[in-house]
């Protein structure tokens, strides 16, 4: 997972499958950085994802708190058109946070 | 085999967390012959991924287990999968599969699991006994571009 951080704006590029096995890694890489850095908004990009269950709604879920707690926002951006049946079921989209 | 049946299998592994990726690709492999859409697979393995994963957080919780799946091909392309554990088992199943509903939070976990398998398949039946586990049937129609 490669990461990018520019006007107080952190991006990480997430790719290959989400499941509940990759979503423990992807967190602590996602929560380790963002913790550091203290960005304004944490981007996670998606376009690099081949495939998600439910794992990544949770990882979205458990994000978006998670900058709530360090005073900052998160959007998701670059959603693959496949994976957007998931986040329809998950209501995420009403919190704002997809692009 | 039964009669319309066109080809069968089964596997068990252990209930560890990588063997959710290789569980989908297995049952994506079973498929194959089938000629399936991109979309059908996807949707196949989403399923069975969020049945797997079921079993190794819920059923076996921190312990290890074994997992048993069961596949079937039928003539018509009909494709039935059964993912069984030996676990804890469901005390309400009507509200576990509530979307939404879940038992670990804290987990980080959606509680979108049925949801996904029952928007993603065609039929979704789950059986479970407190105590002595869950077996959760999944079944599509595979290959429908041809028709
Ligand atoms: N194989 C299983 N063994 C025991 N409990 C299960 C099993 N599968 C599902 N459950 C229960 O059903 C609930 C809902 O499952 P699901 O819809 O997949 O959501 P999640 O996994 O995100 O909690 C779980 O929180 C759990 O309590
Ligand atoms: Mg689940």
């Amino acid at each position: 997972m490669k990461t990018e951080y520019k006007n107080n704006v952190l991006t990480a590029f997430i790719d290959g499958e989400i499941d509940h096995d990759s979503a423990v890694r992807i967190r602590a890489r996602v929560d380790g950085a963002a913790q550091t850095l203290r960005p304004r908004l944490l981007c996670l990009d998606f376009s690099g994802v081949s495939f998600m269950d439910s794992s990544g709604v949770g990882l979205v879920m458990g994000r978006y708190r998670q900058m709530q707690l360090l005073g900052g926002s998160l959007r998701v951006v670059n959603i693959p058109d496949r994976l957007y049946r998931i986040f329809e079921l998950s209501g995420l989209g009403e919190l704002g946070v997809l692009r | 085999m039964k009669k319309n049946t066109v080809n069968e299998m089964k596997l068990s592994f252990p209930s560890k967390s990588v063997n959710e990726a290789f569980a989908r690709a297995a049952v994506a492999a079973f498929v194959m012959g089938l000629d399936p859409t991109v979309g059908e697979l996807s949707d196949l393995k989403t399923a069975v991924s969020e049945a797997v994963t079921n079993c190794i957080v819920h059923g076996y919780r921190r312990e290890s287990g074994v997992i048993y799946i069961n596949g079937a091909i039928y003539e018509d392309k009909r494709t039935v999968i059964t993912v069984r554990d030996k676990g804890v088992g469901i005390a309400d199943v009507k509200q576990a599969m509530q979307p939404l509903f879940t038992t670990s939070p804290d987990e980080e976990r959606a509680g979108l699991g049925f949801a996904v398998m029952q928007s993603f398949c065609d039929r979704v039946r789950v059986r479970s006994t407190p105590g002595r586990g869950t077996s959760v049937t999944l079944e599509k129609q595979l290959g429908k571009h041809d028709e």
